[in-house]
């Protein structure tokens, strides 16, 4: 047996010999697919798609993904319910709810009467979208914009139903969407990271739900696809500014005498990791000059500055980050996710969602506008939308049904968390422009056409840039992973 | 000839292969065409192992849709059974696999069936058999088709320690394994380490710090024959010993001082991280180590430091968040606590079978129930209170308490008391049903607590959780020590025998020693699970022992290492790059246990995303005084925003049980190592301890460096930095040695254990 054994191994050895040339190639390929081992021998870097991605002709190159946390009212903003204002105060029909899910804020409440909207509505452009008084600079660019009135979501609670949006799963520990990206595509630039987190906090409930790192975690992927977070902070990225003793010419010198010294241990150990993070420092070093020239707007000209309108030059709003969004897809960063938060209006929403509203409206259509005008918007798709919608129904602070309709009067209602259907907006990089998806009934509360669920928007996201979500996966502890679990399906229908 | 072919040690094409299969799984859709399969179609092994060659292909590509999961099987045909291997098929015109005329396999007629509506597997799966793989499958029926238990499902026995050529070499049995390995592949054996890289790696390996240069000399001027072993000795009894493992096992049990969802309120949950500490100080055997922790609160009599252990299964995270449904969290609360002891104690994936039975492992829907059943009736809240900073059930320790006998808990003096978080069965025991995807709202059949049967029958009925931990520790369970050996064997080698340390299962890793595996797991048990013990054994090794220069032609043959040829370079854990920079310095206060601190992070990290709730943790305000130097396993841990610089250099985020970090090379680590205030003040301190002592500059750089690295530089090294050193000085001396020291602190070596 030992013999057997012996010849065996001898005669794989002389095999192996004969192909080592062939062989090398094979192995450091696998090695760079090998899921225990996430060193990659150059961050951010194009190298890193080993996927054999995209699967086909891609239509997005770059996302903006503009995340309204909390929960916009569709209500208040898209999707237009006269019939909610005219049964103004009217329970909804039991008919309709059917026992269905509420959460523990409103079920207890013993009625439920149905309000209309806060604002008027007008119809906008040549696609005569609906789209409430309260975003009226939205209402003028709607025929840029592809409406899907039908999202539906599984999650009823925030943290869940924020984190299903980010990465497919309501419990945290699965990548985010920006993670399977990085992971997927590789990069498109050396000098900035993949995936770039801007937060703003808005005015309509500034106390209002939390985010969480973890929403732009790279999960069990390697730390090289983790969404960075770009602060309005002194330093924009953590640990970006040298300390005070140390000049930019200072550091670079150092860093050329830390490569050397490095060099030398990497002989002393024959350790090839080595150079990889040499590699790394060089990339830093690059990030300290790219990531404070993205984050100074000074040399944006008057005329865009006044497009984002008044907040445009205050650090950390939502109109400065939608400018730096646009700067940092100027640059090729692949995805840039934007949180505003304050968006869960479940008390004076009237009075709330106005701020709120306001908030985002200009902005958010001057960048879209802005990016069209640099040629942009062909390639880089931009999406609007929270984690559900609201209900049809108020949500009361007191229990006394004969006081409802006065309490509605007085705008001191609110509205609860609403999954079953709930609107959002796309629009750029194959997105039908001036288009509307998908049709609720007549008091908002159920879809009744072309429903669209969660992993369906994400598949149909992915789609745009090329990849088959059934197919971009990653094995960990052995299963296939992907960012729509074992769901999705992708909506044609709303792509050119 | 050994009875069980299991042991046949296996060459090193087959690993390279079994490697193969498992790696390009992660994309099958470009492994058809590349270059790999040159290599791949070349190595067909002689004798097909059906665990180590044939089972890893088959589910992969075959057992989602033909496995244990009966309400997907398809065609009625399951290929994860012996039975189901050699049935006949569907419509009765042929065997699956034909013992007696195996060309006639329906098997092999399907894999190699040109029409795509034959062929298997079906396009629609996503996943394709490699010319390679279906070779294997080929030849593998051709010789017999013999079908096997899964590995690690067979009980270990001792194996015979093999015979070397080379017995100078060996210093205990772990050498003659993998000295085996590497004489019978025509590797060269290294050196012995460098006595001074060797002390380095042993400290952090074994106390996480980094040895003093006093230290250094010591070790180096002692040349007697017990040097190494006395540096050992001592290591294992120090107190800093316990806090090393602790951070190991905080990630595993998911330990956080926040709640972990939404609003992420403050937790109290450091005195049992306290009694972790001392529980590997003073070497509690791993049997009784876990079972404390799963079932502390049911042993007869129990102790309050039995019960203060259970605390293990109260670290998963629990909603605050306002009109969630108390029941859907609890069931998840109840699922955290089955998957985590399921990947700790058995290496398996057991939340697959949650919502369905297992795709790939013989784990039914109802065994999961089974598993759920026994964490199922704690007296508990799916929703509690934002005030609760320990929900029920908890634990009140009194001052009092900690003289008599749980003076492990470090208990600051401002208070007299604490209270947190444990295990406490309910009066009336909930009973447990299988829920339908795994969804609270669906139960269906009633279950019996029960363990997975594939792995051992429990055969108590009613049984427990105190009868599972002992279950665990039954002579025939075949996981147990194995799981923790491996664990162990990560722990200094970065990559355990097992790769795949979280599972044990079909689509796990083969183990790449796996004599070597059950020598380890059997000697543990008969040493009583004694856990320092069993590192001595790893430390003393000449495998641990040898130099981590890598040897270019071993690289080449073997370039994972997986044969341990040289010891592998590994970069310090998050933990150590921070502790070995305030160690170096000095700015470093040693102290052991109590509550958690706060040292310094960059501003607004935490109010930059909370609501408008966060009570005493919305916004992080940093400890003062020795708090803000202490070790990093007492960092405080917000979940839901982990500390960055923890994070940054491959932390768990600790949502859940993770049991392997990555290992990763980022700019944002280079960032923090470069800028980082708490790194750059130790630096600064180190430069005014170095920069004041009354001795040359070359002696200053020698003592910076060896202070930092642990290593004496070379000339080549010396003459660099003290260039850089001129180069920098424009006056001020001192400015220029500060830039030195920060440079040092840069240098890749740093930042490695090895």
């Amino acid at each position: 047996m030992k013999e057997l054994h012996n010849h065996f191994i001898n005669n794989n050895r002389r095999n192996f010999l004969k192909k080592t040339g062939l062989c090398i190639g094979g192995l450091a390929l696998g090695s760079m697919l090998d899921p225990f081992s996430n060193k990659k021998s150059d961050p951010f870097s194009l190298i890193s798609n080993n996927l054999n991605l995209p699967h086909f002709a891609p239509k997005a190159k770059r996302i903006i993904y503009l995340f309204q946390s909390g929960g916009p009212s569709q209500h208040d903003l898209f999707d237009y319910k006269p019939k909610l204002n005219e049964m103004k105060g009217i329970d909804l029909p039991e008919s309709v709810r059917m026992g269905q899910r509420l959460t523990g804020m409103t079920s207890g409440q013993s009625n439920f009467p149905l309000v209309g909207s806060a604002a008027n509505f007008k119809q906008y452009g040549e696609a005569r979208a609906w789209v409430s008084d309260l975003l009226p600079y939205i209402g003028k660019i709607s025929d840029e914009l592809c409406f899907i009135k039908s999202m539906h979501t599984e999650a009823i609670n925030h943290d869940p139903a924020v984190t299903f949006f980010q990465t497919g799963s309501q419990q945290p520990g699965r990548p985010s969407m920006g993670s399977w990206l990085s992971y997927g595509l590789g990069s498109l630039n050396k000098n900035l990271p993949d995936f770039v987190v801007l937060l703003s906090r808005g005015t309509g409930r500034p106390k209002g739900q939390p985010l969480y790192s973890r929403l732009w975690g790279n999960g069990f992927l390697s730390s090289l696809h983790q969404g960075v977070q770009f602060r309005s902070a002194k330093d924009p990225v953590l640990f970006l500014k040298n300390p005070e003793s140390l000049s930019k010419q200072e550091r670079r010198k150092m860093l050329d005498y830390l490569s050397e010294l490095n060099e030398e241990q990497e002989k002393k150990f024959g350790d090839k990791e080595v150079s990889n993070r040499i590699s790394q420092y060089e990339m830093a070093y690059r990030m300290q000059t790219s990531v404070p020239e993205t984050m100074d707007i000074s040399d944006e000209p008057e005329d865009i500055l006044k497009l984002y309108g008044p907040n445009a030059n205050k650090p950390g709003t939502y109109a400065a980050n939608c400018i730096l969004a646009r700067k940092l897809i100027e640059k090729d960063v692949r995805f840039v996710q934007l949180y505003h938060m304050g968006w869960d209006q479940h008390s004076d929403l009237p009075m709330q969602i106005k701020g709120q509203a306001n908030d985002v409206d200009q902005p958010t259509a001057a960048l879209i506008m802005d990016l069209k005008q640099r040629g942009l918007l062909e390639d880089t798709l931009v999406v609007w939308g929270g984690e559900f919608g609201r209900t049809s129904y108020g949500q009361l602070q007191t229990s006394l049904s004969k006081e409802d309709l006065r309490v509605i009067k007085a705008g001191k209602y609110g509205r609860d968390h609403h999954p079953r259907c709930f609107t959002i907006f796309m629009a750029g990089a194959g997105v039908k422009p001036g288009f509307s998806y998908g049709q609720t009934d007549e008091l908002g509360y159920n879809i009744v056409k072309d429903p669209v669920h969660v992993h369906d928007l994400q598949a149909t996201i992915l789609h745009l840039f090329g990849i088959n979500h059934e197919k971009m996966t990653y094995k960990y502890q052995g299963r296939r992973f992907r960012l729509t679990d074992v769901f999705g399906e992708v909506k044609h229908d709303i792509l050119l | 000839m050994k009875k069980n072919i299991f042991y046949f040690i296996i060459p090193l094409f087959c690993m390279l292969m079994i490697k193969f299969i498992n790696t390009s799984t992660q994309s099958e859709e470009i492994t058809i065409s590349n270059s790999s399969d040159v290599l791949l179609i070349s190595s067909i092994p002689e004798n097909i192992d059906f665990n180590f060659h044939v089972k890893p292909i088959i589910s992969d590509k075959c057992f989602a849709c033909h496995g244990p999961d009966e309400k997907k099987r398809a065609a009625n045909l399951r290929l994860d059974t012996e039975e189901g291997l050699y049935q006949l098929t569907e419509d009765s015109n042929s065997y699956v696999i034909n013992k007696k005329n195996p060309e006639k396999s329906e098997l092999l007629r399907r894999i190699f069936h040109e029409n795509k509506s034959i062929s298997m597997p079906p396009p629609e799966s996503n996943l394709i058999l490699t010319d390679h793989e279906k070779s294997i499958l080929e030849k593998w029926i051709m010789h017999g088709a013999e079908w096997k238990k899964h590995w690690s499902y067979i009980k270990p026995i001792l194996p015979s320690v093999p015979e070397v050529k080379n017995k100078d070499w060996v210093n205990n049995p772990i050498d003659n394994f993998i000295l085996k390995n590497i004489e019978n592949n025509q590797l060269d054996i290294s050196n012995k380490e460098e006595k001074e890289i060797l002390i380095r790696r042993v400290y952090f390996d074994l106390i996480g710090l980094p040895p003093s240069v006093e230290e250094i000399d010591n070790f180096l001027n002692d040349n007697s024959e017990k040097a190494y072993s006395n540096l050992v000795d001592k290591l294992l009894n120090s107190e800093n010993f316990g806090e090393r493992m602790a951070s190991i096992w905080m990630d595993i049990a998911r330990y956080g001082d926040s709640h972990g969802y939404q609003d992420d309120l403050e937790r109290v949950m450091w005195p049992w991280r306290d009694w972790v500490i001392h529980a590997y100080n003073t070497n509690l055997s791993y049997d009784k180590f876990i079972t404390w922790q799963i079932a502390g609160d049911l042993i007869p009599n129990a102790s309050k430091e039995q019960i203060i252990a259970t605390g293990f299964n109260r670290n998963h995270k629990i909603t605050q968040e306002g009109g969630v449904i108390p029941e859907e969290y609890r069931s998840e609360y109840v699922a955290d606590r089955t998957n985590t002891t399921s990947k700790v104690m058995m290496g398996l994936t057991m939340e697959c079978a949650r919502c369905h039975s297992h795709k790939y492992d013989d784990i039914s829907h109802e065994e999961y129930y089974g598993m759920y059943s026994y964490f199922n009736n704690i007296d508990e809240d799916g929703l509690i209170s934002y005030s609760d900073k320990a929900p029920k059930p908890n634990i009140t320790v009194t001052r009092n308490d900690i003289e008599k006998d749980l003076g492990f808990i470090n208990l600051p003096d401002s208070i007299s008391e604490v209270t947190f978080m444990v295990m406490r069965e309910t009066e009336n025991l909930r009973k447990t049903y299988i829920l339908d995807r795994g969804s609270y709202d669906a139960p269906t059949k009633e279950v019996e607590s029960m363990t997975p049967t594939a792995v051992l029958p429990i055969n108590i009925i009613n049984s427990n959780r105190l009868d599972l931990a002992n279950w665990f520790f039954d002579d025939e369970n075949p996981l147990t020590s194995r799981v923790v050996v491996n664990r162990l064997w990560q722990q200094f080698f970065g990559v355990g025998i097992v790769a795949t340390p979280d599972d044990f299962g079909s689509q796990g890793n083969r183990p790449t020693n796996p004599e070597l595996l059950d020598w380890l797991a059997v000697t543990f048990v008969k040493d009583n699970w004694d856990t320092k013990k069993f590192i001595k054994r790893i430390v003393t090794s000449s495998t641990y022992m040898q130099s981590s220069k890598v040897n270019i032609s071993n690289k080449k043959l073997d370039p994972e290492n997986m044969f341990l040829s040289y010891f592998p370079r590994q970069k310090l854990t998050a933990e150590m790059i921070r502790d070995n920079i305030l160690a170096s310095s000095g700015l470093l206060v040693n102290k052991i246990g109590g509550p958690s601190v706060k040292p310094y992070q960059p501003k607004g990290l935490w109010d930059e995303v909370i609501g408008g709730g966060g009570g005493s943790l919305a916004r992080y305000i940093p400890s003062t005084g020795e708090n803000l130097y202490r070790r990093s396993v007492y960092t405080f841990w917000k979940k839901t925003v982990p500390p960055p610089s923890m994070m940054i250099f491959d932390a768990s985020s600790r949502d859940n049980c993770e049991v392997k970090r990555q290992d990763t090379s980022t700019p944002l680590q280079s960032l923090t190592l470069m800028n980082n205030p708490e790194f750059i003040k130790a630096a600064n301190y180190l430069s005014g301890r170095i920069f004041n002592e009354k001795i040359s500059l070359e002696n200053k750089i020698k003592l910076l460096y060896r202070t930092v690295t642990g290593r004496s530089p070379s000339d080549i090294e010396i003459e660099k930095l003290a260039k850089y050193y001129d180069d920098e000085n424009l006056g001020d001396d001192f400015l220029a040695f500060n830039k030195l020291t920060m440079l040092v602190y840069n240098l890749d070596e740093t930042s490695q254990k090895s």
